[in-house]
This record gives C-alpha cells, sequence and structure tokens, in this order.
C-alpha cells in the first residue's frame, strides 16, 4: 500500500532526558523519523523534554514543544496541534508508555488521533507479561518457566516449585530497573519487593533462569501486508545472565550454523506476525549451547538501543524504515538508501564484523557496585567495525576512550590468581580484560569457559590476541609479524607498549614498510550492488574503497562514547558542525564510534568514518582525506586531548589557536592571564606535599574546593569546612606526589553563573547567561539552570560580559568557549574557562535562536561576525524563561551517594520554558520523570551546618500542607522553632512501605556509606522517592508547587512560536 | 604457506593455502550468505566452481554430520578471509579445514575477499586458479567445465518409498533438503539417473515430475531439455533451479548467463500471485529470458533486486518452477509452502 493520504500531520514522541538504559539512541531514531516524515511531506510535532537532542532542533521538525513528557502536557498539545496521527515506537519505552497511556485515558479517541504503526494491542501483547506469556504459549514459543507476581507471597510459592536462581523482573520498566537474579530466599525477599515498587503496574515477572546460556538478538521488521525481513542477528560475549544493555555483542551471530539460526529467525518472524507488529521489533533470545533447545526472552515491539546498534551494524535505516511503514508503505515500496536501486525488502548481509562494548559509568563512581547482572548499569556504548573478531574487538575497546591499551588494566598485573578466578565468575565490566590475564597466566580455555559460561570460540579469539602481545614481547618486529598485529587490530601504542618503543615510530616502522590501512565501505548488501553509502571502516587487506576526493573539506571530531559529563550535547554540536560546513561549501567528514547517535548516520557528513578516536586512527583518516583542518572544539574533552598531538604533528586544528586552549586548561598559564587581564579569579594552588597542605589553606581559608590534578579512578572533588576534614581528604582520598599533585581552591559559596559565548577571533557574541539554582561547589552539569539569570544585578552581568570578552579576545577564540562565574558579595570571579562546546551549546542554541555552532564553525573557516550579520555583544534576553534540570539514575547504580557535589553524576537534562520563572520550574522538575508531590510526608535529615539555612524552607513546605517528619537532631532542632514535626528516629521502614514522599537531606560531613544519611539516600533513590541533598534544589521546588497544584492552568509552548514572539 | 587465486583476466588475489593442498581451477563466484558454508560446499549445484564467501569468518561451528546437502563436498576450490582454526558448536564433529582435507577440497584464505566479490561484482563471474606458492604463470586452460551435471547425478535410479502419488525426480545434483521435503509431502519417489530418457520415466508410471537443482548451464544438458519436452502436456512438470531453467527451455524459452549470478540467502522474490515478498535462498548464474517466453507461460516470482525470472507457470498446463530455493539449507525456510504448492499442482492434475 503507497502512503496514506489521509495524514497530514503526525506527532512524534521522544524518550525524554538521558537515562541509563535510554540514551542517544532515540535522538537517532527520533531524527531519522521526523526527517522521514518531512521527506513525505507531511508537518511534524515532535514533543520531547530533553534539549540537548537534534531532533529538538529547528531544522528537524516543524512544531518542536520542550516540554514534560506526561499525560497532562502531551494532552495539552494535542489539543492545540491536533495531529491526525502519533507515532508512538521511537521514543524508547518511555514514549511507548506515554502512548499508552493516551490511547487508554480517551485522549487520542477524543482529538481522532491514530496510533501509527504498531496498534495498541500489540503493544499490549508484547509489554504485559501475562498476555506476552499466553500469546507464546499459544504460538507454541517456548518461555521460561515464569509466573507473574503482584505479591512477595507468591515469590516465594514459585521458587519452591522451580528452584533458584530465579530472575525478577518488573513490569514496564527500562533496562530491567529494579530486576535483578536471587540465588537465595532473601535476596529474592528483597529484588522483588523493589521490583513490585519500581513497576508502574506493581507486577513483577519471575523467571527460572537460564544464565550460561547463549543470548541472541534479532531485529525484525513488518510490514501490513506482513512482509517481514531481518535486519540483523546479534550474539552477546557475554551469556544469558548480564543485561544485554550490559554484555559485549558481536554482529552477526558467530557460533550459530544455519540449522540454529533458521529456528531462530522462523521463530522470530512466527512471533511479529503473531503480535502484529507494524514496524521495529527486537526479538532477543536465549539458546542451549548444548542442544537445539530455546526460549523466548523479551520482545520489544518499538525501535531500541539494539536497532539502533543494528542499523550502524549494517547500514540498514531500521527507524527511517519503520517510519515509512507507520505511515503506510510496505518494505518493498521503500528504497534501500545504500544501494539507491534495490529496496528495504531484503536482509542485510554484512562482510565484516561489528563488536559492541558498553560504556560504565564506574570510573566516576568508584563505590558503586560494579557487578554486572540484570540491571543494566551503562551509560553508553561504542561500535567497532573489523574484517575479524579480534579487530573489532580490539578496535572497541580502543573507543572506549578510557587509557586502556590493548586487553591489560593497569590493575590486570597485581590480582592474584583468587581475585582473577573470581572476576572471571562474577562478571563485572573488567571481565573481558581479567579473560585476557587468564591467558597470560597460561590458564586453559577450558578453565575459563567454566568459570565465565563465555563461548570457546570467543575466547580463543582473546587468546589469539594475548598470544600475538607475546610474540610483540619476545620476537623481533620483521615487517610480517607488524602486518599480523596490524590485521589483528593492534594499535601503534599498544605495539609500541610491547616493544618499548615510542608510538610514532611504530608508525614510522610501518610506513616504510607501507604497512596501511584501508577503508572498506558499510553497504548492506556484502559487496553485491554498488553501494551510494560513505560509510567507512578501516582493516588491513589490500583494496581501498574510500576514493580520494579533492573538494576541499573539514575533519570533524565526534565524542565517543555517551559517559557522565560527556554526552549527547557533543552528538548535536558535532552534526551541526558538519551541517555548517556543508553550508559553508565543504565536504564534512566525520569520525565517531557512538552507534546511537545521529553524527554516526551516514547520511549526517559528506563522509563518515567509523573508528576509534585514538591518534593513531585519526591521522589514518587525515592522511586519507587530507582536510584543509580538524575541528576538535566539538567532540568534548576526547576531541580537545587530541589537539595539541595533532598539532605538533604539523595537521592544522581550526579555530581557537591550540596554544589558547593550553593557556586555557594549564592551570599555571590561565593563571598568569587572568592577572594580566586584572580579572579576579578564585585563588588557589597546587600542592605536591602533605606538609604544604596546612600552610596553603592558612594562607586561602576556609572552606576549600579540593581535587586530584588528574582524576584518578573517579577520584572526586570536594568541599572541606576545616582542617581535619582536610587532612582527612589528603591522607585517604588521594596519593599525592610531585607527579599527582593535588588542587586546593578557595571555595566561594556564591551563585553560580555560566556563559556560552562565540568568538570570530576578533570579537566576542555572547548568546546567553545562565543562573545556576544551586550555589557553587555542585557541578554545573547537576545544577538547575535559568535563563535569562533571575537575581543577578546589572552591573555583575556588565561584569561578565567584559571579563568574557577580555578573556575570549585575549584567547583569540575563534569558535565557541564556556566560561563559569561565581558571583558572591565580593564581587564576580571566573572559575573556569573551557575552550570548547559545553553541554549548554544546545540549550542557548535553541531558546535564543542564535545559531552558536553555525556562527562558531563559519568564524573557524575565516568569517567575522559582521559578514555573518550579527552583532558582538550580549545578546537581548527574551520575555520568556528557561529551566534546565539534571536527570539522575541513580536507582539503577547501588552503593553510590546520590548527594550532589563538585563531581558530576547526572545522565542527562531536561528543560522547561515559560512565561514565569515558576512555570518553567514546574516544568523542569516534572520534566525529570520523578514524582514530585504536591502533598503528604517529608522526611527531613540535615546535617547541622544546614539547619538555619534550612529553617524557612521547611516552615515552607510546613505551611504548604505536606507533615514534616525528621531525624532525631534535626527534629529536635526544627521543634526548638515551632515546626509541627514528626520525630522518626528509623525512617527506613517508612520508605519502603512508600510512606513518605519527598527527602530533604543535606549530606554530614565526611560522606562515609556508613551514615544514616547515606542509607536513606539510597532508599530514596531505590524507592524512587524524590531526594533533595541541596538546600537550594529544596527551595526551588517549594516555588513550584503552587504552579502545581494547579498544573491544569498552565499554558504549553511551542518553541517556534516563543521564538518568533520574542524575534 | 601461500597460494594465490589468479582470474581469467590476469587479476591476483594472495592469500595462504587451507584444506587440502594443491593447485585447482573452476568458475570463481561469490557466496553472500553469512551461515550455512557446509551447506554450500555440499551443494552439487557448485561443481566445478570456486566458491568465494564473503563473510570473512567461516569454520566458526565446525562442520557436523546432519547438514550436508550430499554424500560429499562438490565445490573446486574454497576462498576465505578467516578459516576458524577453533570451532564451537555442539553439533560440531570436525573443522573445516579437516573436513576439507578428507575430502581433497582446496581452500584459499587471508584474502581480501571483499575486494575480490567487487571484482566479479563489476567484471561478471571468471574462471580461476588458486595455485600454490604463487608461482604466477598465466595458465590459459579453457575453462568452460563440461559434463558437471554426469558428475553429480545418481548413478541408478533410487526409490524413495512413500504413501502419495509417485514422483520421479530427474536428478541434476539434487540437495538431500530436496528429497527430505518432497518425501514430507509423501511422495513414493524415484530417484532417477539425469540422462534418463521420457520412456524410461514414464515406464516408472508416475503421477508428475521434479527436476532438480544442479551446476552449470542448462543448456549443456540438451538430452534433459528433450526428455521434458516429450513430458510437458503428458504429466505435472515442477522443478527448482537447474530444473527451473531446463523447464523454461523445454517450453521454447530461453536462458542466459548472469553477470556474476544470484548466491545467497537474502534475496527478495516477489511471489506475483498473492504480492507477498519472500526473503529465499539462491544459487545460480544463469536466468530464464523474460522475452522468451512463449504466450501460454507467464512469470510467477520476480527478483526484487534485479527484476528477473524467479519462477514460472504454465497457463493450461500444470506446470511450475522456481529460480530460487524454497527447500532452504541454508537460508530462509519461508518459502517451503512451494512444496505445498507443488504437491497441488501434481496431485490436482494427477
Amino acid at each position: 500500500m503507497p502512503k496514506r493520504k489521509d495524514l497530514r500531520k503526525v506527532m512524534v514522541i521522544g524518550s525524554g532526558p538521558i537515562i541509563i538504559g535510554q540514551a542517544a539512541e532515540f535522538d537517532y531514531a527520533g531524527t531519522q523519523a521526523c526527517k522521514a516524515l518531512k521527506e513525505e511531506g507531511l508537518e511534524v510535532v515532535l514533543v520531547n523534554s530533553n534539549p540537548a537532542t537534534i531532533m529538538t532542533d529547528e531544522s528537524i521538525a516543524d512544531r518542536i514543544y520542550i516540554e514534560p513528557l506526561n499525560l497532562e502536557t502531551v494532552s495539552k498539545i494535542i489539543a492545540i496541534e491536533r495531529p491526525q496521527g502519533i507515532i508512538p515506537g521511537l521514543g524508547g519505552q518511555t514514549g511507548l508508555n506515554l502512548a499508552v497511556e493516551l490511547a487508554e485515558s480517551g485522549v487520542l479517541a477524543k482529538y481522532d488521533v491514530e496510533l501509527l504503526g504498531t496498534k495498541l494491542d500489540a503493544i499490549r501483547r508484547s509489554e504485559d507479561r501475562e498476555k506476552f506469556k499466553t500469546t507464546m504459549q499459544e504460538l507454541g514459543e517456548p518461555l521460561p518457566e515464569s509466573t507473574i507476581i503482584t505479591d512477595i507471597i507468591d515469590a516465594h510459592v514459585f521458587a519452591d516449585r522451580v528452584g533458584f536462581p530465579i530472575i525478577v523482573r518488573p513490569a514496564f520498566t527500562l533496562g530491567g530497573t529494579g530486576g535483578g537474579i536471587a540465588y537465595t530466599p532473601e535476596e529474592l525477599e528483597t529484588i522483588v519487593s523493589l521490583g513490585l515498587n519500581a513497576s508502574p503496574i506493581g507486577q513483577v515477572l519471575l523467571e527460572q533462569s537460564v544464565a550460561g546460556w547463549k543470548e541472541i538478538e534479532i531485529e525484525v521488521i513488518r510490514d501490513k501486508a506482513d512482509n517481514c525481513i531481518i535486519v540483523c542477528s546479534m550474539e552477546n560475549f557475554d551469556p544469558m545472565g548480564i543485561h544485554t544493555g550490559d554484555s559485549i555483542v558481536f554482529a552477526p551471530t558467530q557460533t550459530l550454523s544455519d540449522k540454529e539460526y533458521q529456528m531462530l529467525r522462523t521463530a522470530a518472524i512466527k512471533i511479529i506476525r503473531k503480535l502484529e507488529v507494524e514496524g521495529g521489533c527486537n526479538i532477543q533470545f536465549g539458546l542451549d549451547p548444548k542442544s537445539n533447545k530455546y526460549v523466548v526472552i523479551e520482545v520489544n515491539p518499538r525501535v531500541s538501543r539494539s536497532s539502533a546498534l543494528a542499523s550502524k551494524a549494517t547500514g540498514y535505516p531500521i527507524a527511517k524504515v519503520a517510519t515509512k511503514i507507520a505511515i503506510g508503505y510496505n518494505l518493498d515500496e521503500i528504497t534501500n538508501p545504500v544501494t539507491g536501486k534495490t529496496t528495504a525488502c531484503f536482509e542485510p548481509s554484512v562482510d565484516y564484523v561489528v563488536a559492541k562494548i558498553p560504556r560504565w559509568p564506574f570510573d566516576k563512581f568508584p563505590t558503586a557496585n560494579r557487578l554486572l547482572g540484570t540491571q543494566m548499569k551503562a551509560t553508553g556504548e561504542v561500535m567497532a567495525i573489523g574484517r575479524t573478531i579480534e579487530s573489532a574487538l580490539l578496535k572497541a575497546v580502543r573507543s572506549l576512550d578510557t587509557g586502556v591499551v590493548g586487553l591489560t588494566l593497569k590493575s590486570s598485573g597485581s590480582w592474584t590468581d583468587v581475585e582473577l578466578e573470581n572476576k572471571l565468575k562474577y562478571a563485572d565490566d573488567e571481565r573481558l580484560f581479567a579473560i585476557a590475564e587468564a591467558f597470560r597466566r597460561s590458564w586453559t580455555t577450558k578453565e575459563i569457559a567454566d568459570l565465565t559460561k563465555i563461548d570457546t570460540f570467543f575466547l580463543s579469539k582473546i587468546r589469539n590476541i594475548v598470544n600475538m602481545e607475546r610474540n610483540l614481547r619476545e620476537q623481533s618486529l620483521t615487517q610480517d609479524l607488524l602486518l599480523s598485529a596490524k590485521r589483528m587490530g593492534f594499535s601503534d601504542e599498544q605495539i609500541a607498549k610491547l616493544k618499548g618503543l615510542d608510538p610514532i615510530e611504530v608508525r614510522r616502522i610501518r610506513s616504510h614498510g607501507n604497512i596501511k590501512p584501508v577503508y572498506k565501505i558499510v553497504d548492506t548488501c556484502a559487496g553485491e550492488f554498488e553501494a551510494q553509502t560513505p560509510y567507512y571502516y578501516t582493516c588491513y587487506e589490500s583494496e581501498n574503497e574510500a576514493q580520494f576526493n579533492p573538494k576541499p573539506k573539514v575533519l570533524v571530531l565526534g565524542c565517543g562514547p555517551i559517559r557522565i559529563g560527556q554526552g549527547i550535547e557533543f552528538d548535536y554540536v558535532s552534526v551541526h558542525a558538519v551541517w555548517a560546513l556543508e553550508e559553508a561549501g565543504y565536504d564534512a567528514v566525520i569520525i565517531n564510534n557512538n552507534p546511537e547517535t545521529v553524527s554516526t548516520d551516514f547520511d549526517t557528513s559528506d563522509r563518515l568514518y567509523f573508528e576509534p578516536l585514538s591518534l593513531e586512527d585519526v591521522l589514518n583518516v587525515i592522511e586519507q582525506e587530507k582536510p584543509l583542518g580538524v575541528i576538535v572544539q566539538f567532540g568534548g574533552q576526547t576531541a580537545i586531548n587530541l589537539a595539541e598531538q595533532l598539532n605538533a604533528l604539523g595537521v592544522p586544528i581550526l579555530g581557537t589557536p591550540v596554544d589558547s586552549i593550553d593557556a586555557a586548561e594549564d592551570r599555571e598559564k590561565f593563571e598568569m592571564l587572568m592577572n594580566e587581564l586584572k580579572i579576579p579569579q578564585t585563588k588557589g594552588r597546587t600542592v605536591t606535599r602533605v606538609d604544604q597542605v596546612e600552610a596553603v589553606a592558612n594562607e586561602l581559608g576556609f572552606p576549600l574546593l579540593v581535587r586530584p590534578s588528574y582524576v584518578l579512578g573517579g577520584r572526586a572533588m570536594r568541599v572541606v569546612y576545616n582542617m581535619n576534614e582536610l587532612i582527612h581528604y589528603v591522607e585517604s582520598a588521594v596519593d599525592i606526589s610531585s607527579k599527582h599533585p593535588i588542587l586546593i581552591d578557595k571555595y566561594i559559596k556564591g551563585k553560580e553563573v555560566e556563559v556560552d559565548a562565540i568568538g570570530d577571533g576578533e570579537n566576542i557574541l555572547i548568546p546567553g547567561i545562565m543562573e545556576h539554582i544551586e550555589r557553587a561547589g555542585v557541578h554545573s552539569g547537576d545544577s538547575m539552570a535559568v535563563y535569562p539569570t533571575q537575581t543577578i544585578s546589572i552591573e555583575d552581568k556588565e561584569k561578565i560580559v567584559d571579563y568574557t570578552e577580555k578573556i575570549g579576545k585575549a584567547l583569540k577564540i575563534k569558535g565557541v568557549f564556556n566560561i563559569q562565574f561565581v558571583v558572591a558579595g565580593e564581587g564576580v570571579f571566573v572559575l573556569e574557562v573551557n575552550p570548547r562546546a559545553s553541554r549548554t551549546v544546545p540549550i542557548l542554541s535553541k531558546v535564543t535562536g542564535v545559531p552558536m555552532i553555525k556562527l562558531a564553525t563559519w568564524a573557524m573557516l575565516g568569517k567575522s561576525f559582521t559578514e555573518l550579520g550579527y552583532a558582538p555583544g550580549l545578546w537581548p534576553e527574551p520575555d520568556y524563561v528557561v529551566v534546565k534540570a539534571p536527570v539522575f539514575s541513580f536507582e539503577k547504580l547501588s552503593m553510590v551517594d546520590t548527594s550532589l557535589g563538585p563531581e558530576m553524576k547526572s545522565t542527562g537534562e531536561v528543560l522547561g520554558i515559560d512565561y514565569t520563572f515558576a512555570g518553567a520550574l514546574y516544568k523542569a522538575i516534572t520534566g525529570t520523570g520523578a514524582k514530585f508531590p504536591l502533598r503528604g510526608n517529608v522526611l527531613v535529615s540535615l546535617a547541622a551546618k544546614d539547619y538555619e539555612e534550612a529553617l524557612p524552607i521547611v516552615r515552607g513546605l510546613s505551611k504548604a500542607g505536606f507533615n514534616i517528619m525528621a531525624t532525631n537532631s534535626t527534629a529536635a532542632y526544627l521543634l526548638g522553632r515551632g515546626i509541627n514535626v514528626i520525630n522518626v528516629p528509623h525512617p527506613e521502614k517508612l520508605l519502603q512501605k512508600g510512606e513518605i514522599q519527598l527527602v530533604v537531606n543535606t549530606p554530614k560531613l565526611g560522606r562515609s556509606q556508613a551514615t544514616k544519611g547515606f542509607h536513606i539516600r539510597r532508599l530514596a533513590a531505590e524507592y524512587r522517592i524524590p531526594c533533595f541533598t541541596s538546600l537550594d534544589t529544596a527551595e526551588a521546588f517549594l516555588k513550584t508547587i503552587d504552579i502545581g497544584r494547579n498544573s491544569k492552568k498552565l499554558k504549553v509552548g511551542c518553541l517556534q512560536d516563543y521564538l518568533k514572539k520574542s524575534g | 604457506m601461500s597460494g594465490v587465486l589468479i582470474l581469467e583476466d590476469g587479476a591476483c588475489f594472495p592469500g595462504k593455502v587451507f584444506g587440502y593442498r594443491g593447485d585447482t581451477q573452476g568458475e570463481v563466484v561469490f557466496n553472500t550468505g553469512m551461515v550455512g558454508y557446509q551447506e554450500v560446499l555440499t551443494d552439487p549445484s557448485y561443481a566445478g566452481q570456486i566458491v568465494v564467501m564473503t563473510y570473512p569468518l567461516i569454520g566458526n561451528y565446525g562442520v557436523n554430520g546432519e547438514d550436508n546437502q550430499s554424500s560429499k563436498p562438490h565445490v573446486k576450490g574454497f576462498i576465505v578471509r578467516e578459516s576458524s582454526s577453533v570451532y564451537s558448536n555442539w553439533r560440531a564433529k570436525e573443522s573445516l579445514e579437516n573436513f576439507l582435507v578428507a575430502h581433497k577440497i582446496i581452500g584459499l584464505e587471508e584474502v581480501d575477499t571483499r575486494a575480490l566479490t567487487r571484482h566479479l561484482r563489476s567484471r561478471g563471474t571468471m574462471g580461476g586458479v588458486i595455485k600454490v606458492n604463487s608461482s604466477i604463470e598465466q595458465t590459459n586452460n579453457n575453462l568452460k567445465p563440461q559434463n558437471l551435471v554426469e558428475e553429480v547425478t545418481t548413478k541408478e535410479i533410487r526409490h524413495w518409498p512413500g504413501e502419495g502419488p509417485r514422483l520421479v525426480v530427474m536428478d541434476f545434483g539434487v540437495k538431500t533438503s530436496i528429497l527430505r521435503n518432497l518425501l514430507k509431502k509423501g511422495f513414493d519417489i524415484y530417484q532417477v539417473p539425469a540422462t534418463t530418457g521420457a520412456k524410461e520415466i514414464l515406464a516408472l508410471n508416475p503421477n508428475g515430475i521434479f527436476l532438480s537443482n544442479g551446476p552449470g548451464d542448462p543448456k549443456d544438458v540438451p538430452y534433459a531439455i528433450a526428455a521434458v519436452r516429450e513430458l510437458i502436456g503428458k504429466l505435472p512438470v515442477c522443478g527448482i533451479c537447474l530444473g527451473h531453467q531446463l523447464i523454461a527451455l523445454a517450453l521454447g524459452a530461453d536462458t542466459y548467463k548472469l553477470k556474476f549470478g544470484h548466491r545467497g540467502v537474502n534475496h527478495p522474490v516477489k511471489d506475483l500471485l498473492t504480492n507477498k515478498v519472500y526473503i529465499t535462498s539462491q544459487n545460480h548464474g544463469y536466468a530464464v529470458d523474460e522475452a522468451s517466453l512463449p504466450k501460454d507461460v507467464y512469470v510467477s516470482h520476480r527478483s526484487l533486486n534485479d527484476g528477473t525470472v524467479e519462477g514460472i507457470r504454465h497457463k493450461n498446463y500444470p506446470i511450475f518452477s522456481v529460480q530460487y530455493h524454497p527447500e532452504a539449507e541454508p537460508g530462509p525456510e519461508e518459502s517451503k509452502y512451494l512444496f505445498n504448492r507443488f504437491y497441488e499442482i501434481i496431485t490436482k492434475a494427477g
């Protein structure tokens, strides 16, 4: 059937903020969907609360609502926009759940909106555990022995019947939130009660464990005419028992014969037909490694993280095709954009191996429980393409950007055999490296397979890598050996380390022997048809398919995997740089390795190199492409870190000079510059010996901000208030030496203000100044922030503008930069300057309408603001207010302290826009998805230093009708100040029972994990009770209560309208 | 030990020999299936050919005792990027390398198989030799192989008893899985040598004739075309692959050589009767020329990739054949419905 004629306007629901289990893949899917709809001449209404996405960009959708993703808000938008259809399957679990809610609440029927693509009934049949089970039973498809319970008692009955271990999965949750494997009745009790709470419908699935079986995923697409195709099959390196989001995955399947593969393929098609999914669908199977028994684990009737991976792994654009199906097309009516000739109705065949490795946040959370299980913990992932398992794997490890060389961790050698055995048996993020270490110690494949349950096929590949390490170490580096190592995916750095050489020396030896990589195309068809795709990967083989193109071009370095501190916002800026380059008449070439992103979509840039962002890999692309320059400002710290080395090798860096980047990042140089410019800076010292600490502290005066000069294993920054704390920190938390100095700064407890600005080499344009809600001391990525500023005086703002201009000019900034200030009674101080795009660039670009990245890119190409028609200085502030709020994924990371501090912990962010500050605040905090109560019980538990300041806030909450509960001394203090408070010395049970709706807890000093505060914060996170650890956030919340109680009256607004009215 | 593939046009692709050691020659073709190498090796249709696998890792799951499509491998040579030294699968009996050695099949690995595939795609399928030790001397043999069908057909009539209608399967190199699927339908099968004449076939008193797959150019088996021509109108005739081409030739249509053929398990075919698309398993270097089809024969299945004929049906006679492989092995199982269609055609007419 061709495109439906009755559709004119279609709504797409995004997935909201980045959280563990739902990352950039849905920006990729949503962006592709919006483009596919616009291509068909449809008007696109988009709703997403995540401002860092590309899909919320003016060029992607016609009507963009950056509003909270909840029933109330989206209903209002539907009432205004009146779309004919809504596509539910592209916004992850959030989008799907919301679409179901809209349908079930009657909103869709009321406004005559149709669910496009997979129908409600089909969604229910795959999402509702009971219905899914019945459907599979009807089909005769095997499931693990399971039961659905709503009461903990039934869990024990089930356990008595099938035995342990038992898998617990709450219904309707993301990334297995609240799930786990129980090995004992006690564990079952804990996990099930958490799971019942995490499930929005209070349902939990208990399942007999098939841990140790092969985990196979299949991506299927079906159209209305019942045509079905398999886009990609994937085999998890880590067998069943570890969430697939936390597993290393290879595509296509590696150890399945045709018989087994076809058995699962046939089952997958049978299932998608029975469920009547129209569009994309992901099916997970467990396959017995010793027979042809299999079980269906899960079906996701929507595009998913795996489908983003499958799209990038094969070149097949799943989201685009799913969208075209949703608006009426059949598979054979859609062209395969890769070949331009054949149709989308075929199954991709690949002639390479794809490896995916998750990126975990444990470098930021050293106290977190690193063990992997059914609860996903990774924030992002990398993908690598090679012609062998070994090369794909080694490239992927390099792409992780964790500083690991080869398969050797710094600590690998120091593990005892017992530790190593445990690491193999109980998987954590380091298991891959533990396997390599075991081979280094000559453990046999069988021993390792018995401990890990990993297929010997995969293990043998790691053994090959370790054998090559040995050969390199023991033999002389002949050209033959070097070639074999390169073909196996060894980096120059890895070879250099084994041979005691400099990596550049290895590069030189290689080029003498003409050992150079070639580029192959990803073409969906294994070379059978000529491809149009400019999508490349390297290998060491004979034919180079990348044709040299003499057109002037610029290389943009992407940012790699999504991690805490380097998220989707850098993909936004990278993609905008590509667009700006193309508009300016240049070819844009991009290197990136994150399969979830828009930047790695082959039709984003002129040429895409899916490669690690290491010096070697970047140099290879530069040699191939010979770009006129490289842009490093848009790839986060990953790209910036390459600037100096590239520059030293004679590669032109576009934009801000490398010297200036250094001057901004090097403490001493920066201090000199600030002195020269007479700009006040928070005072600080670098300390290399313990005995210097006391003198420095006395000189600067408390409180102080202390941190290691470079982050080692995620050791956190800390604010210390007295000498005891400082000494304790220095003695216990850091390893101080001349090589590892620590930085001690005067901590000014003022308002933090952030500026994003652009320089054209001469002038500075400041799109906006944002004010943080939380005072300095909370990482800017974890603070709420408001634009325009609400409490900063005109004089201070003038100072901020003046300092920004001075710094920008002195650093000869060409491109974007970001400055953080602290505004206190004693003046405006500079905290830090980042000579690169910051997290807030997408926000300011969107809400001011200033095309920041375009201006920055064009400035790098030599255009001045005047030529571009923009005036320097501070951009006029609008009459609306925007508030950014961070979003955390604490419930998925057990043992992580949730209190805010100088070390960033959030995974994503949302934005609220309104004509009032309170309205924008309300939208931002509800947009985070946390259930902020309008009434009920508040638990207050404070550090003594915060009592006085907290008093008006607690009084406010009490006045607003909340019941105040407090722990011992806090209760005594509040009671003494005339507040009606219930003393709850042991609030743990109340939290577990759901009798507390909100927690205000400020951490005591010391931040030990043994404190009651820590325990309260963890319980709040696990039971999803909002918890404020900064009084500023609590105060902001207080301001929104009135609005929340009258939320029906709050208006929604489209970004385009805000800008029009304001402009 | 190093080795090299030298193509008819002079192009060389160096690699390392594996499997049986020696020189070999054949028509070089590529297959894009990511699984199913054992089935490919043992499919008699590949007789006379050196097969290049586009998927770089081959041998991962070893070779088992169940998936062979005939008694032995028929390829003349096997070219891969990497032959896995370690295999892992519960059904595996031996490694790929052992299997090749045992059956004297010469392999070449560490080849830039993608470059080779692209070469064949743009220049077309051509002859080639695999030589050990890369002593590159141009061999100018006439590579057009002869009598491939005779090499792979059964030497004598074999009876596979069944309860249902009697079917004569003309064996041009029939895959075990085709026989198995026909037997599953209940046919009483007589598998006869390719050279069997129409009279001998009729003497077996069948309800229908089935023409199997097989290697090479259909025009190389004129005797079979003659036999089929005689049978048309007398008995229902169905066929797969080479059998399909022979039926077309017998009906007066023409066949031609495709530039690089269809070999893989991801080929979309539209059933023009139902307008549904099936992902099919294919292995053919020749195709039926649509323009040459007589008026009373229509195209029933068509390739979505290049529009070529994938199935034909006669308007008046119970004749139906497909170019691709509904029996799969390797490949998707979704076209097995065609065995029902064969059954219907044969039983209804009978």
